[in-house]
């Protein structure tokens, strides 16, 4: 069939990396809406860079939409209200750092001001990404902004989506593609069409087998009369999403430590990201409301949510169902990568794609001694040798920290995850890093 | 919700697989020898098979009780501990000897070296050649299978031509173990189901084994030797399969783990051929276990989108 001759394999094969559970019960419930709380915090830092500055004042009168804060510097992100209603106080809140606390009015009026942005150059496509308060929505939070201003010599020749959603239970992007489809596929072709990038590579794991029909179709689209966009069907391997391992896996290209996807060619934007583009370029609505994945072992009824950003974490738990009263972990994102939290006044925020709630077995593994099994070894991505890093982090110093390559470590939890002694190895890879950064002052 | 949230530093969720469950497969890959072992030579194998468990298991429990430390015997690993010490003894040793090698596989060999994932030589090996040069005599004796008859020789004191008293095996009876020899090293057969089990449940990786018997077997058939008593008629298998593909003291990447089997099938090839001991399957795999740290340096992979630190990026340009 021609059909599946058009859907390419990978390039370069993944090396390392962990054979998961799936366990996305998420899939084939529909998004639900969440209305506005009655209170929203919005962080002013939820991205990669320097915080926002505020530029409302308490009793201001903010509409859904209207500009909160600005972009703290190149690196940055400007932050918008997600809700109507009036600014009750601007404070520093434990966990989120600097918030403005809106008092909603229940009614979620749009901003007037708010128009359909046009895009005529090349440079309209970062500004609209500024202006929407764009971040990388796979979870790292980068302002898309600095990503999509293209300098005069660069040679970008691929864009690569990235759908692959590699995490356990988080299906906010799979969600995107079915039922946002067409705000995926306009944007796709809008960011083809003006940054002028010849090819588009289009990546989702093997495992989601309804968003491949449906990314499909764009792969198939009569504007794509060149053959120029493709659909890649991924092994289904963690961590295939990450963005080093998507360009290995589409391109076979390798970038190299401390370089960017830019300097091998390639721009690697996450679906959702190209989608809320496309949006707020149609009708200039920016990023105030997030699809979230709410799911885990202590959530009953898994769904996606709209929530806005600034919704506390536990008004969304109540909103979905509740969850089990033994609950004594909530995980900002997935299980792999998330960050916990702390206490349950934390709020969502833009690169949120999950909430992980977890009830911890009763037998809790026990980490024993390191039987040498090479286990972390065969699943680090990166080829390092987390073992070892362990053992040199106690026994050695940073010469042989250095010896061992640990700042190519993106962190990504195979390791641990695979490491039958249950030893923390992430943990101790994220502090061998960190004695390696003492040492050089950065 | 419970009021205090565990704050933990991803990931937050772990493979199922233990260091006990490990273990248990190989204890389970192991019993089918076992088993056989004890039909053809009876009760006084089931006896050293016992001994050297007991006797693992006890000085491990005992070391951790007098030292103070952590109780360790839970992690299973002194029971294959054991278990592989007495499937390379002869039925016919005195079971305190069985228990003597047993307890300088734990304490001497092991605990000595800071316990599990720390000891540089495989424990059971260390021990039986603790025990062939302590007891050289009780060692090299052997019965025959079913009939018990005492032998001094196994196949492969046959191995270069025909020995006078020494039957020549066919193949087939080779290949399913009706042999002398070791109580669990004589059913290829047995072992390679037990290794295909381990290689399934990916416990080990064929690597070590296939390049061992294959640089066994390659140099056996170049010198002129018989193939089928050099791969089947001695430890081979067992050392292969199970002794060679010990975590701690083997190399963890691929191409380490080749080097090792390469390295592990030229010694013994060479102590088969020139040394005077019939045997050398044992010796290969300690001295290699030696060497594990520098293939370990030499093969560390390199990372992924690697650049050489600062100098060579100069010349570079």
């Amino acid at each position: 069939m021609a059909k599946k001759e058009r859907i390419l394999g990978t390039v370069g094969l993944p090396k390392g990396g962990a054979v998961l559970p799936h366990l996305k019960a998420s899939a084939e419930t529909e998004t639900i809406v969440m209305p506005a709380p009655d209170v929203v915090r919005i962080p002013l830092q939820q991205h990669i860079g320097a915080p926002a500055k505020a530029i409302v004042k308490k009793g201001d009168k903010v509409f859904v939409g209207t500009l909160i804060a600005e972009a703290g510097g190149y690196v940055s992100a400007p932050v918008h209200s997600s809700v109507s209603g009036t600014v009750k106080e601007i404070s520093v809140l434990d966990g989120s750092g600097e918030c403005v606390v809106i008092e909603s009015d229940g009614l979620m009026e749009k901003d007037p001001e708010l128009k359909p942005f046009k895009v005529q150059s090349k440079g309209d496509i970062a500004k609209a990404a500024e202006m929407c308060g764009l971040v990388g929505l796979g979870g790292a939070g980068f302002p898309a902004k600095v990503k999509l201003t293209l300098k005069e010599d660069s040679n970008i020749d691929t864009l690569i989506i990235n759908a692959a959603e590699c995490e356990p239970y988080i299906t906010s992007d799979y969600h995107e593609c079915m039922e946002s489809y067409e705000d995926v596929i306009e944007g796709v072709y809008l960011l083809k069409d003006i940054l002028d990038i010849p090819k588009v590579i289009i990546c989702v794991e093997s495992n989601k087998r309804k968003a491949i029909e449906k990314l499909y179709e764009i792969a198939t689209d009569k504007r794509d009369s060149d053959d120029s966009v493709k659909l890649m069907k991924l092994p289904t391997k963690y961590p295939q999403g990450a963005e080093k391992v998507i360009i290995y896996s589409a391109t076979g290209r390798k970038v190299p430590l401390g370089k960017l996807p830019s300097d091998v060619g390639c721009i690697v934007m996450n679906v959702t990201s190209v989608a809320t583009l496309y949006r707020f370029i149609k009708t200039g609505m920016p990023l105030v409301s997030k699809r979230v994945t709410v799911d885990g072992n202590a959530v009953a009824e898994p769904k996606n949510v709209i929530a806005p950003i600034g919704t506390p974490i536990n008004e969304l738990l109540e909103f979905v169902g509740g969850i089990d009263p033994e609950a004594d972990e909530i995980i900002m994102g997935g299980p792999m990568m998330g960050i916990d939290i702390y206490n349950e006044n934390a709020v969502i925020e833009k690169r949120n794609n999950a909430i992980t709630v977890m009830k911890s077995d009763a037998k809790k593994p026990i980490t024993t001694a390191c039987i040498r099994c090479g286990r972390c070894s065969r699943a680090c991505p990166m080829q390092l040798y987390p073992a070892a890093v362990d053992s040199a982090l106690k026994h050695s110093g940073n010469d042989a920290l250095k010896k061992l390559n640990v700042n190519y470590c993106m962190e990504c939890g195979s390791c641990a995850f695979v490491c039958p002694a249950k030893r923390p190895l992430t943990q101790t890879m994220r502090l061998a890093k960190a004695n390696l950064r003492k040492e050089t002052g950065k | 919700m419970k009021n205090i949230l565990n704050v933990t530093s991803s990931p937050h969720i772990k493979h199922p697989d233990t260091t006990s469950g490990i273990m248990l497969d190989v204890i389970i890959a192991l019993l089918p020898a076992c088993v056989y072992g004890c039909i053809l030579f009876g009760w006084k194998a089931a006896v050293i098979l016992v001994t050297c468990v007991v006797t693992s298991v006890l000085c491990e429990f005992l070391w951790n009780l007098i030292l103070k430390k952590p109780n360790t015997i839970g992690d299973l690993s002194a029971v294959v501990t054991g278990l592989l010490l007495g499937m390379n003894l002869s039925s016919e040793l005195p079971f305190w000897m069985a228990a003597i090698g047993s307890a300088v596989a734990i304490i001497v060999v092991k605990q000595m070296f800071g316990g599990i994932g720390c000891n540089f030589a495989n424990p059971a090996i260390a021990a039986r050649i603790v025990l062939l040069v302590s007891f050289p005599g009780a060692m090299t004796r052997f019965v025959e299978p079913i009939r018990h008859i005492v032998t001094s020789a196994t196949p492969l004191a046959g191995l270069g031509g025909e020995v006078e008293g020494l039957e020549p095996l066919s193949l087939k009876e080779m290949f399913f173990g009706m042999r002398s020899g070791c109580i669990g090293e004589t059913s290829a057969f047995l072992l390679i189901i037990g290794g295909l089990y381990l290689v399934m449940r990916r416990v080990i990786s064929v690597e070590t084994p296939l390049s061992f018997i294959a640089t066994v077997a390659l140099l056996s058939l170049i010198s002129g030797d018989k193939l089928s008593v050099a791969v089947f008629g001695g430890g081979l298998m067992l050392g292969a399969i199970f002794m060679a593909t010990d975590y701690t003291t083997t190399p963890v990447t691929r191409l380490g783990k080749l080097i090792f089997g390469v390295g592990c099938g030229l010694i013994t090839f060479v102590i088969r051929k020139f040394a005077a001991s019939p045997e050398g399957v044992s010796y290969a795999i300690l001295l290699m276990n030696i060497l594990v740290p520098y293939i370990n340096r030499l093969t560390l992979k390199k990372p992924f989108g690697f650049v050489k630190p600062q100098k060579e990026v100069k010349a570079d340009e």
